[in-house]
């Protein structure tokens, strides 16, 4: 998340031109509403589950389970997102989820296969699955709708042959670590913090502070506009807090999650490929003007086609994750995913029509179902009343960017 | 025939923001006449139809449409329809996979409280179907039957609505010779029937062939009308283009180098109906440093010609060879066309030149994005270096280039999308339509940026339907008639009677 809020360059603040620096100023203000809109909608949720479930929510070990328990949606969101901002779909990942899920357990439970192995496999197994659903949609140009709600019926179909209609359990140790362990604990577990996780948080605190001053630096340096000081002073101190409240949490209960750390590479890898890349800017084009970017040299087919291998890939992942966390293969393992994903990415302010979009923005839209999710089952709320509400959340965010749009048509 | 006045429009005035597309436009047409309308694309034609048949409904335009002796306002076209005017776009609105007797009721169903007859449909489909010589069966699907026949279903349509003031804009154009003299036939019956047409064409030898009258419309204004024994080829020609050529072109002294591109033996055809040929075997070449003109009307062939050659962008069957500095190159696809030195900017900027949704410095990059990026990162400060100098070179009026390309004026977008294909650095510019739809003062900018290209020794090639843009900027002239080079036409030799007479050559007949 940090990477794309330092280094988005939406600034624009120069204007020697009275009547369009308010302009800028003002569509400025409204690209910004959504984003720090999202934000501060995360926080208002926190805070009042914070107080109707008397402070459970924040509490280390809910902090901790919160951050394992959503994971493996976090994952897919983040690969949903790039092939909803490409102007595509994949309905398929929960019944990739299954189908890895089910694999890994032939592998480790059945074959005895060793967990470094096992879940290279799988995740390659990932990367075959994908390049098979992208192959259909990229060049044969087969919408991603129909290809992906094939897939969704195959693969689950597929992970219930794998593993003859039963369940798979359990998995050696090493292997459920990925869903469920924790980093070593330096304080041996009788320490008040964990030392790891501190020593964890100040490094990304710091790494933060370096990319988000060297990237402000490069600007200057190339003459050209930056957001205002006290704006970017006071960003960077929101998020090194919010760094730091985070790891205290978790370091007064066991420590980081190994899945956490996971989560944290792909966030941080994936924002700077969306923003920084020639890929990510080429899955931007085509899914903001797909001719115009085939006619500006991209090669539109490619790109889809490494996305839905990547999504694939990230798919196998979220199984392996969900999958080490039940210590379970399961035939129903995975259904509704794609759902809370998709809902994740669209909340998180991608447009349904494609090229607008940020990891960073999904991660956050997938938090808000998280932590919704679990605030409701901390007071009791029936999961009919959920999804309920889930789906109002959703209706609510998507509306709110729509009435935003109007709004900002009709201003221009 | 009655020589009465079936419609009368009177100073018929149309303003869309910032233009004046119609001003003071009178038309007469007299009860059971073909009266065809001729003008230049962009005269207003189009506009002047859409009034009549309610498209732009009455109160948002100037003047009097008196149709049968009654002042009529028009809310919409199911108004104008129930007097019996219809109009039949160049697109045809039909339901591709209806049947064709589905189509011809469409939205006039034959239906009793809301179900309906298919015997009646079916059996009155037949003899409206009949009517316009088209035998198929009506279960047919309409796609399913070649554009000529569907031309002809359109028309059927009309008349199960009882038409009796028939449009048809450019009727012929997207169709090839026999079905186009079927058409012409089938309007010289429906004459004879009682219903008045109007004609709007390009192709100057069907208005010869069939029109009673013709009205010539050049920038917006009536300037006159022609009877039967006056209509000539030429006679119309000047009418079109007869206008003063005032300069609104900047001086510019060529500095013509070597040979740089050349296009031989160009063949192009349709991608729907692989039969047609689009572009046949055509052959053209540009210097160092020269601007090459394409002249063609509208279905000529133009973009087609100058999209398959970028990449194969358009068509299929392409057959032909590209040669730069006397080595054929590869085109096939849009990333070896980029690598070889050209570059395509399109006349549709909004549908395939821009990213409406993305920030200025992101489009201008966007096809260059290549030589900004080091193992595929981009650098991000450079690109915005990169987009501030194209802002200060062309003159892009935004208050910053992370500005949102789809909230910039026609002609600031146009310089965006010049911009991107600068970036590339290209050796041949194809620009199509560089000016359409774009204001006075950013045409000018627009031809100082060509020239200056021109001076940097690329060779350019620039598609337009104004001919005094044509003859303004460019050195030479090629003109496309029908997918065939009819022309090559030095500036010096150029005039607009000149070009618009072998834009209007037609194949078959005999001054080739």
């Amino acid at each position: 998340m940090s990477a794309t809020a330092t280094n988005a360059p939406q600034t624009d603040h120069p204007t020697p031109r009275p009547e369009g620096a308010l302009r800028a100023t003002l569509s400025y203000l409204a690209g910004q509403l959504r984003q720090l809109g999202l934000f501060i909608a995360l926080i208002a949720i926190v805070i009042l589950l914070q107080g109707m479930t008397h402070g459970v929510t924040l509490s280390p070990r809910n902090v901790s389970n919160l951050v394992v328990q959503n994971s493996y949606i976090l994952i897919l969101a983040i690969g949903m997102v790039m092939v909803i901002i490409a102007g595509h779909i994949d309905l398929s990942v929960g019944s990739v989820v299954a189908v890895v899920g089910a694999l890994a357990g032939v592998l480790n439970n059945k074959l005895d296969i060793p967990w470094l192995p096992t879940i290279l496999l799988c995740l390659a197994a990932g990367a075959l699955i994908g390049a098979w659903q992208g192959f259909w949609i990229a060049y044969f140009k087969i919408p991603a709708f129909i290809v992906t709600l094939g897939g969704m019926l195959a693969f689950r179909g597929l992970a219930q042959i794998l593993l003859k209609n039963t369940q798979i359990s359990p998995f050696d140790d090493t292997f459920r670590k990925i869903g469920s362990g924790f980093l070593p604990d330096l304080g041996g577990g009788t320490s008040f913090l964990e030392p790891l996780t501190m020593i964890l948080a100040v490094l990304s605190v710091l790494a933060l502070v370096v990319v988000g001053v060297g990237a402000r630096r490069g600007r200057v340096r190339n003459g050209l506009a930056t957001e205002p000081l006290l704006w970017f002073v006071l960003k960077t101190a929101f998020m090194v807090a919010l760094i730091l409240v985070i790891a205290w949490q978790l370091a007064s209960y066991r420590g980081t999650p190994i899945v956490l750390v996971i989560l944290g590479v792909l966030v941080v890898a994936y924002s700077a490929v969306m923003a920084n890349t020639v890929f990510g800017r080429q899955v931007y084009a085509i899914g903001g003007n797909l001719r115009a970017a085939e006619l500006s040299g991209v090669n539109a087919r490619r790109v889809s086609f490494m996305l839905f291998v990547n999504m694939g890939v990230l798919a196998a992942l979220a199984g392996l994750v969900f999958t080490a966390q039940l210590n379970l293969a399961g035939p129903s393992a995975g259904d509704g995913f794609e759902l809370d994903a998709i809902a994740a990415v669209f909340i998180g302010g991608a447009a349904v029509t494609g090229g607008i979009g940020t990891v960073g923005g999904a991660i956050v839209g997938g938090l808000i179902i998280g932590i919704l999710n679990n605030g409701m089952t901390i007071l009791g709320v029936g999961t009919e009343w959920q999804e309920f509400i889930k789906g109002l959340v959703l209706l609510a965010a998507v509306a709110f960017d729509v009435f935003n749009k109007r709004r900002a048509a009709r201003s221009a | 025939m009655v020589d009465e006045a079936i419609l009368e429009m009177r100073s018929i005035t149309k303003e869309f923001p910032g233009v004046k597309a119609l001003s003071g436009v009178d038309l007469v047409v007299r009860r059971g006449d073909v009266h065809a309308i001729c003008g230049e694309n962009g005269a207003g034609k189009s506009t002047l139809m859409n009034v009549l048949s309610g498209v732009y409904p009455h109160g948002t335009y100037e003047g009097d449409i008196v149709y049968d002796g009654q002042v009529c306002s028009f809310g919409s076209i199911a108004d104008s329809e129930r007097v019996g005017i219809a109009i039949i776009h160049q697109e045809l609105a039909l339901s591709p996979y209806l049947t064709l007797a589905e189509n011809v009721f469409l939205g006039n169903e034959r239906a009793k409280r809301g179900w309906i007859s298919w015997n009646r449909t079916e059996n009155e489909a037949v003899a409206y179907l009949q009517r316009v010589g088209l035998h198929d069966n009506p279960a047919t699907k309409v796609i399913d039957i070649g554009v000529g026949k569907q031309q002809l279903v359109e028309i059927a349509k009309a008349l199960a609505k009882d038409v009796k003031l028939l449009i048809l804009d450019e009727p012929t154009a997207a169709l090839n010779d026999d079905d186009s003299a079927h058409l012409l036939e089938l309007i010289g019956d429906l004459r004879a029937h009682g219903v008045t047409c109007i004609l709007i064409s390009h192709k100057l030898n069907e208005i010869k062939k069939v029109a009673d009258r013709v009205t010539i419309i050049r920038d917006g204004r009536t300037i006159e009308t022609l009877e039967r024994e006056e209509i000539s080829e030429e006679r119309i020609i000047r009418g079109m283009v007869g206008r003063d050529l005032t300069s609104r072109y900047p001086d510019h002294t060529p500095r013509i180098g070597p040979e740089l591109l050349r296009i031989e033996d160009w063949t192009v055809h349709h991608p729907l109906d692989r039969g047609r040929v689009v572009v046949d075997r055509a052959n053209l070449k540009v210097h160092e440093g020269e601007i090459v003109g394409i002249a063609g009307l509208m279905g000529a062939g133009r973009t087609e010609l100058a999209m398959s050659v970028f990449g194969r962008s358009w068509g299929v069957d392409i057959s032909g060879t590209v040669y730069k500095r006397g080595q054929p190159i590869n085109v096939r696809t849009v990333q070896a066309a980029v690598r070889n030195g050209l570059a395509y900017a399109t006349e549709d900027r909004k549908q395939y030149g821009l990213n409406l949704i993305d920030d200025i410095a992101r489009n201008i990059s966007a096809a260059g994005l290549g030589k900004l990026a080091r193992a595929g990162w981009v650098d991000e400060n450079r690109e915005h270096v990169v987009a501030e100098r194209y802002r200060r070179q062309l003159n892009i009026k935004t208050p910053s280039v992370s500005s949102i390309v789809g909230k910039l004026s026609g002609g600031n977008q146009q310089k965006v999308v010049l911009s991107k294909w600068m970036y590339t650095d290209p050796e041949v510019l194809i620009l199509d339509e560089p000016t359409r739809g774009i204001d006075v003062g950013a045409k000018y900018e627009i031809y100082t940026i060509i020239n200056q290209l021109a001076d940097e020794g690329k060779g350019i090639i620039v598609i337009s339907s104004e001919l005094p843009e044509l003859l303004g900027i460019c050195d030479r002239i090629y003109t496309l008639s029908e997918g065939v080079i009819t022309a090559d036409v030095a500036r010096a030799d150029a005039t607009p009677e000149h070009l618009m007479h072998y834009m209007t050559e037609v194949r078959e007949e005999d001054h080739v």
